[in-house]
């Protein structure tokens, strides 16, 4: 079978691996020579994954660390600050190791919007079985 | 009709495709995006499940305290008279939790360090091959292994927790625990699977970087199964 020039060169069979360093860190939307919209995000590079990572065991080990105080965990602050450093940390992780922060919003859509409608139903089943509404004092 | 164009590496590590679309993106990336979006959904029915459930197990065992079988009463210390057999102890280890997350979230950063290495294998070869940090097979390797000994970590803390008198059945906090967990575990199973498959092909033929956006697929899912852990840890093991 002849290889047609408007196959994909993967499916044509042709050598795709060529160098691509001149567009890893390109960024923003764009054209190809046939018109067709393209979308290269540009991405973080090693040194910043990795101090990724370390800020996020430092806010694990500060979790544990609270957890561990014991006059703390009685206090208002604790649950709070529990959940501050949680979303803190889904955050990063979503931001920068999933890229979200840098690809294309219709990604961040298809991500925040179930991730919106989770935490409402979260919030609406935590209200309707009561234990919100305790601890916020609308029910006794 | 759609119009093929001819698909370059760049495109194929960065989600678009050379097959035409009206957003410019290939449509795997959307599809595992939009996977993603209803795994938010599933694991939010779940977490809400448990925190429904927390505090209003009849019988023990209980999380954060002591239990004392015979008299059915909790205590947030020992329980003075209570026989040694009927004494059950919080059943959550937060030191060992702790050590499962920590490896899991490296297991993360391995997992970046792997798409990157994948990303740019060719301006690595051209400077020499990069050292550690062009090594895909290595960070994918270390990926598996942490990712395995999450699951580990889990069996142990799983056998112990029966060995300690809690199973699905036990109570509430058993039963939704045990879900939430377990689907979560579930989860990271199929995640080293998958990872297993992207070093197999690694070894026989070396990724490439128009192998990127396979890679890249992976790494969505092993972050996501990441950050449900980050919310199960703090809802379900440091929250009291």
């Amino acid at each position: 079978m002849a290889h047609s020039p408007n196959l994909p060169a993967s499916a044509a069979g042709t050598a795709a691996g060529t160098s691509v360093s001149h567009d890893v860190h390109a960024t923003g939307h764009g054209v190809d020579q046939h018109g067709n919209p393209t979308f290269h995000p540009e991405h973080p590079t090693a040194g910043t994954y990795v101090k990724v990572g370390v800020i996020l065991t430092l806010i694990t080990v500060i979790e544990v660390w609270v957890y561990y105080i014991p006059g703390f965990t009685k206090t208002k602050l604790f649950v709070p600050l529990l959940l501050a450093l949680s979303a803190l940390k889904f955050a990063i992780v979503v931001m920068f190791y999933m890229h979200l922060k840098y690809d294309h919003k219709l990604f961040r859509s298809l991500f925040v919007g179930p991730l919106l409608i989770a935490a409402g139903t979260l919030m609406g089943l935590l209200f309707l079985f009561g234990k919100l509404a305790v601890r916020l004092g609308l029910l006794t | 009709m759609e119009v093929a164009t001819p698909m370059t590496s760049a495109s194929e590590s960065h989600g678009t495709t050379g097959h035409y679309t009206t957003t410019g993106l290939d449509n795997r990336k959307v599809a595992i995006w939009a996977l993603i979006g209803s795994e938010c959904m599933l694991f939010a029915s779940l977490i809400s499940t448990y925190l429904i459930y927390k505090g209003r197990s009849l019988v023990g065992p209980y999380p954060h305290e002591f239990w004392c079988r015979a008299t059915n009463v909790t205590s947030d210390g020992p329980i003075a008279g209570c026989a040694p057999a009927e004494l059950f102890r919080p059943i959550l280890n937060i030191p060992v939790t702790s050590a499962s997350t920590f490896c899991l979230l490296m297991s993360s950063l391995f997992m970046v360090l792997a798409h990157n290495a994948v990303v740019n294998r060719d301006e690595y070869r051209a400077r020499g091959g990069g050292g550690i940090i062009g090594s895909s097979k290595l960070w994918l390797f270390m990926t598996a292994l942490f990712g395995t000994t999450f699951l580990l970590f889990q069996a142990y803390e799983f056998t112990s927790f029966v060995h300690e008198g809690l199973t699905i059945r036990s109570n509430l906090f058993g039963s939704s625990f045990f879900t939430l967990t377990g689907f979560h575990g579930a989860h990271v199973t199929a995640g080293v699977i998958w990872l297993c498959t992207l070093l197999a092909i690694d070894m026989k033929r070396g990724l490439r970087p128009r192998d990127a956006l396979n890679v890249d697929l992976a790494a969505l899912y092993w972050h996501f199964v990441d950050v449900v852990w980050i919310a199960i840890f703090t809802l379900v093991y440091l929250i009291q």
